[in-house]
Formats: structure tokens, C-alpha cells, sequence
């Protein structure tokens, strides 16, 4: 107890009296922990537009006229019960033709030959919504299916327009995950060189005390004891980091939340603020964390003697 | 107490120990002398293992120092002190704090560290100066005060290598003066040095050494 009171003084003490090296070392930290947060905001903003596109994405079944509602109705259930499948929603035919006449109330000739038919026209609808872009093929597919399609459904479905909107989902897809993958990749390598940098810069902070680590270990203190003030030390430019990156970004976000929502399709300091202990949490971890291991490594080389 | 046996350390173009062998017995003031380069620091080194022989074993009692454990290695240097030509004192720490951190390193509790400190400072006679970082002392001061971080923890052994080597006449004569009293209290002392002048004040054994080899091994008066 005694010991891990000494380091842990040690460790502020040495801080404190490292003036400018500790302030190149807190610098870096927060650059490190500032590239996490953007990645972070990054990452949401990238899903939340993905998101957008990927709910303008459907398959509509269209069913035959005078098909019975309860036939549709079992349909409809057998496709929820896809793990596949996000949403179903069903307009019936009476809604379908409601809604025909209003999206061409302007076009008269349209309706003038819609009332001249008398009966309704149209059919019911399923519009179908997938969890994935990827996997409205496997919705078709099932439609197709004689087994899924139980009780006979396959005389009420009229068709479904997946096939009509094949090369559009199928690219739409494409962008999404080469977004996703491409984010990944991006995110990696700002990290690992944002590690990279910071675990340097530690480093260099502990060579300026080379000398002084081998006269610790000739007055006899033990490898814990000249380890221990480096890793307080370390653990301190996490604490001090974290506080000054989240600061920095509270005005940011409200920045981009009031100027950019509509281009970025997300209010980013919303997201920021609904959010915050999270992110607070994985800034606080990872800026101890590299503070700690970075300078655990450091100093290794030099404790052997 | 310390014994030597045909301890060689070559370097790869260098010999710096060329089959050594001596004892010190407990209690001795024994000093080494020889020109730069003659091998005093290297055999200094080889007794704290800060640095390992080519051949040879060096022997601190009955135990061999280099094949010691990281760990029993930490115990042995806490039995030894050791003061430096450029004094090795922690330049962000006080004077006070520079010999606090010996004693915590041996596990001193608070309260002996908080009634030795002041007292070995005095004896230093740097009391005035416990709150001064090392850059605040003149030489002679921080030599001082490395002398009192060597002393701190009662080690059997004391280790000077070149502690005048920086200093002026008043400061060398202060130094050796308080190294006999050391000495005179029962510590064995090792000083490396290649000032004849502070051979002569001290009146004892000298090892003589050139090119790595021990050449003479007399009383100074011999």
C-alpha cells in the first residue's frame, strides 16, 4: 500500500515538474483520442446516411385482383417469420386505388378512364423490407419457392418488382459495404499510426530519462518501483487527454449540429451529447490505456541492467 | 569481502580487464589507481553487475554477481552504495527527495525516512539545501549529496569511482575526509581515481592498473 502511494505521488510529481515534455506528451495523446472521436462521429454519420438509403429500399408483391385478404394475410405472416425480414406492411386493394387517385387527381384522362372501368383495377399490395440490402434476393427467392408459398398463394401474387429493381439494389449494395469496408480500413490506420505516433512520443519522454532509470536501479529500487511513476505518468496524460478532447469537441459538434445537419443528415451534436458517456468511455479507456502500455513498453529496454 | 577471479572484459576491439584477480576484506580503504582508460570504471562496474565479464567470476561474499537473478541482483545493490564522477543524482527530484528515494527503494517506511534524511544532509552538511534540485548545487554539493544517497541505507560497501574527478582542491580534500569517516565507521570503501594527490591524503591499500592489468597491489606507504 505504502509502495503504490509512493508511485503513484511519484508519478504526479514527475508530471508536474516535466513541464513541456508533459505538455508535447498530453498534446499527442489528444491528437490520438481526437482522430477516435472523429471516426466515431464519422462512423455514425456514414450509418446514418447508409441507413436513409438503405430504407428507400423495398420489394412490393402486387397480388391479383380479388384475391382473398385472408390468403395474403397468411403470406404476410410466413414472411415476418423470415429472420431475414425487417418489415411487412400491407395496403389492401380499396387503399391502392385510394392512393392511385391521388397521386393522379391532376391527370384527368387517368382517372376519367378509372371511373369508366367502374370496378377496382388494382390489386393488393405487400411491401417488404429487409434487414439487409443483401438479402432481398433470398425474399424473392422465397416468393418463388412452392414450399414457402403455402395453401397455393402462388395463383394470388400477380408479381413483385425485385426483378425490375435487381441492378439497382444489387449496386446499392456494392456502395454499401465498399462504404463500410472502406470506413474500416480508414479507421484502422488512423488508429494504428495515431497509436504508432503517441507510443513514440512516449517513448521519447522516457529516453530523456535513461540515465536516471539505470541510477534508480543501482540505488537498488526494484523494476515496479522505477516502472510504476512512468505508467502513473502515462495514465495521466490519458486523464488530462480525455478532458481536453471532449471539451474540444462539445463546441465543434454544436458547430456542426447548427451548420451542417442537412448536408450531413444527422444533428452531430445530438448524436454527441446522446451519446457522450459512451464516448466518454471509450476515450477515457483508450487514453489510459495507450498511456499505460505505451510507457510499460518504453521503459522495458531500460530496466534489464 | 570482494574477490576478483582472472576477470577479463573485452570489448570488440578493446581489452578493458585483462585477467584480474584481488580480495578486499571486510573494513578495507582501497583504492584503485591508474590513467583514463586503464580499466577502474570497468572493475567498479563488474562489482554492482553493471557490467558482466568476459571470463572470470566476481564474487560479493559467497555469492557470484553475475549469476544472480534480476531480483537478487536489486537485493545485493541495496547493500552496496555507489558515488559517480558525474554524480548520477535525479535532476527532477530535491536533494532531500534524491536520498528519500534510496530509502524507499530498500522499503523504508515514512517516519525513518523523515528522521534519517535531515540527518545525513547535516552530516553532508547540506541541510540548507534539502529543498534545492541538483542544477540549484555547485558541484561540490551534489557530490556531497550523492555521497549521503551512497550512505543513506548503511551499505557494507561503498563504491567512489572518480568522486573528486570534478571538483576543486577545498572539494576533493572535503570528499576523501568524509570517505575516511565512512570508512573509519566500518564501511569498506572502493575509490577509483587517477589523482595521485588524493591516494597520498588517504595513506592505504592502492591496486595499481594499466592496460586492464593489476601492476601493483600495496599499502600506499609501502
Amino acid at each position: 500500500m505504502t509502495e503504490l502511494k509512493r508511485i503513484t505521488k511519484a508519478g504526479f510529481t514527475n508530471f508536474t515538474r516535466s513541464g513541456l515534455v508533459s505538455f508535447a506528451a498530453v498534446l499527442q495523446v489528444v491528437n490520438t483520442l481526437a482522430v477516435i472521436v472523429t471516426i466515431i462521429l464519422l462512423q455514425a454519420v456514414l450509418y446514418s446516411s447508409l441507413n436513409v438509403i438503405k430504407d428507400k429500399v423495398d420489394v412490393t408483391i402486387y397480388f391479383n385482383v380479388g384475391a382473398s385478404e385472408a390468403r395474403i394475410a397468411l403470406l404476410k405472416d410466413s414472411l415476418l417469420k423470415l429472420p431475414e425480414v425487417a418489415n411487412v406492411s400491407y395496403t389492401s386493394a380499396s387503399e391502392a386505388l385510394k392512393l392511385f387517385r391521388d397521386r393522379h387527381q391532376n391527370d384527368y384522362p387517368t382517372i376519367a378512364a378509372l371511373d369508366e372501368i367502374g370496378d377496382n383495377p388494382l390489386g393488393a399490395v405487400l411491401n417488404v423490407k429487409t434487414k439487409e440490402v443483401s438479402q432481398y434476393e433470398s425474399i424473392a427467392n422465397f416468393l418463388k419457392s412452392d414450399n414457402a408459398l403455402v395453401l397455393g398463394s402462388s395463383d394470388i401474387v400477380n408479381h413483385s418488382n425485385y426483378y425490375n429493381n435487381k441492378l439497382v439494389i444489387d449496386r446499392l449494395n456494392t456502395i454499401i459495404s465498399g462504404a463500410q469496408k472502406f470506413g474500416f480500413l480508414l479507421t484502422l490506420y488512423f488508429i494504428i499510426s495515431s497509436i504508432f505516433i503517441t507510443f513514440n512520443t512516449i517513448r521519447l519522454t522516457i529516453f530523456i530519462s535513461k540515465e536516471e532509470i539505470g541510477v534508480m536501479r543501482l540505488v537498488g529500487a526494484s523494476k515496479m518501483r522505477v516502472r510504476g511513476p512512468f505508467m502513473v505518468e502515462g495514465a495521466i496524460y490519458g486523464i488530462i487527454s480525455t478532458i481536453v478532447t471532449l471539451l474540444l469537441f462539445w463546441p465543434a459538434t454544436a458547430w456542426f449540429g447548427r451548420n451542417m445537419t442537412g448536408f450531413l443528415g444527422l444533428n452531430l451534436y445530438n448524436y454527441y451529447i446522446s451519446n457522450f458517456f459512451q464516448i466518454f468511455a471509450i476515450i477515457l479507456l483508450s487514453g489510459i490505456i495507450l498511456g499505460v502500455i505505451s510507457s510499460f513498453f518504453a521503459i522495458r529496454k531500460y530496466l534489464n541492467k | 569481502m570482494i574477490y576478483f577471479n582472472n576477470v577479463s572484459k573485452i570489448y570488440k576491439d578493446a581489452v578493458a580487464l585483462d585477467d584480474v584477480t584481488f580480495s578486499i576484506t571486510a573494513g578495507e580503504f582501497v583504492s584503485i589507481v591508474g590513467h583514463s582508460g586503464a580499466g577502474k570504471t570497468t572493475l567498479t562496474k563488474m562489482i554492482v553487475a553493471d557490467e558482466n565479464p568476459t571470463n572470470g567470476t566476481v564474487f560479493f561474499e559467497s555469492i557470484n554477481v553475475h549469476k544472480l537473478k534480476n531480483k537478487d541482483l536489486t537485493k545485493l545493490r541495496r547493500r552496496i552504495g555507489v558515488v559517480f564522477q558525474d554524480f548520477k543524482l535525479l535532476s527532477n527530484k530535491t536533494a532531500y527527495e534524491n536520498i528519500a528515494f534510496a530509502m524507499e527503494a530498500v522499503g523504508k517506511s515514512d517516519l525513518e525516512i523523515a528522521s534519517d534524511v535531515p540527518h545525513v544532509l547535516e552530516l553532508v552538511d547540506l541541510s540548507h539545501r534539502l529543498d534545492h534540485f541538483p542544477n540549484q548545487l555547485s558541484g561540490g554539493e551534489q557530490q556531497r549529496l550523492a555521497i549521503a544517497r551512497a550512505i543513506i541505507n548503511q551499505p557494507e560497501l561503498i563504491i567512489a569511482d572518480e568522486p573528486t574527478g570534478n571538483l576543486d582542491s577545498i572539494n576533493t580534500y572535503e570528499i576523501v575526509q568524509i570517505l575516511k569517516k565512512i570508512n573509519d565507521l566500518g564501511t569498506t570503501v572502493i575509490l577509483a581515481t587517477h589523482n595521485r594527490g588524493v591516494i597520498d591524503l588517504i595513506g592505504e591499500r592502492v591496486i595499481t592498473m594499466e592496460n586492464g592489468k593489476v601492476i601493483r597491489d600495496t599499502k600506499n606507504n609501502q
